[in-house]
């Protein structure tokens, strides 16, 4: 890579399917581009690279845990999730029209180096740890890094 | 046939953005610098992602193509 190599910075808030699909066609793209990409996983969005055991040491955490299940096949739409009837017909509406997959999208992601940052402030919040994350998370940071991250970057993103 | 002679021919049929660019950018790695990737696509949206990848990665898209529902593209490796 040259010494102008672009950068590319995507916060992940949410933790919808809709929203974090977005986010990954962006990070897959802009590392396709060339861009250096860095995806840093905040509160909900923290759902979509975690491992999906149940999370959580105290009442209020082990709740979460289970109402709020990590596991990026576990994303339900923003709209229309009906209790899990939504997330079915969208996976379904997707695999029909041969669009791929969050799990594989995450793959790919991970295949193109895209960097994963977690917020070390959130998951201590919601009780989740390291250790509840995939392995492919290369590090637990906090706002600072995020944001020379994104300081470096053309693009930011916040979804 | 086609006045390009590829290296390798990516088949991105059937897949939906942003896997046509994606595998492309996976593909065009194996390729020798100076040679050429050839791109078969069905994704109407190729046509300008295919074209925008090239210029933001400053590989040569040295033609693109409509054969009939297929995107042909043939894209020289520069660096």
């Amino acid at each position: 890579m040259s010494e102008d190599t672009q950068k590319c910075t995507i916060i992940v808030f949410s933790g919808d399917m809709d929203k974090v699909f977005a986010a990954f066609i962006i990070a897959t793209t802009a590392a396709a581009m060339g861009m250096e990409t860095t995806m840093f996983f905040t509160f909900w969005g923290l759902k979509a690279i975690q491992k999906g055991n149940p999370t959580g040491t105290g009442l209020f955490g082990r709740m979460l845990g289970i109402m709020n299940r990590g596991g990026i096949d576990r994303l339900g739409p923003s709209k229309f999730n009906f209790g899990g009837i939504g997330r079915w017909m969208f996976k379904k509406m997707m695999r029909d029209q041969n669009v791929t997959s969050l799990p594989e999208m995450l793959q790919m992601a991970i295949d193109l180096d895209v960097k994963m940052l977690a917020c070390l402030m959130s998951m201590d919040v919601m009780e989740i740890t390291k250790d509840d994350l995939i392995d492919e998370v290369d590090d637990v940071v906090g706002a600072a890094t995020m944001l020379s991250h994104a300081q470096e970057s053309q693009i930011q993103y916040f979804i | 046939m086609s006045e390009f002679t590829a290296e390798k021919t990516l088949d991105a049929k059937g897949l939906k953005c942003p896997m046509p660019v994606v595998k492309t950018s996976k593909e065009i790695k194996g390729i020798s610098v100076g040679g050429v990737l050839e791109v078969l696509a069905t994704d109407p949206g190729s046509m300008a992602d295919i074209t925008a990848w090239t210029k933001s990665t400053g590989n040569e898209l040295l033609k693109a193509a409509k054969d009939g529902d297929v995107f042909k593209f043939y894209i020289r490796r520069v660096k």
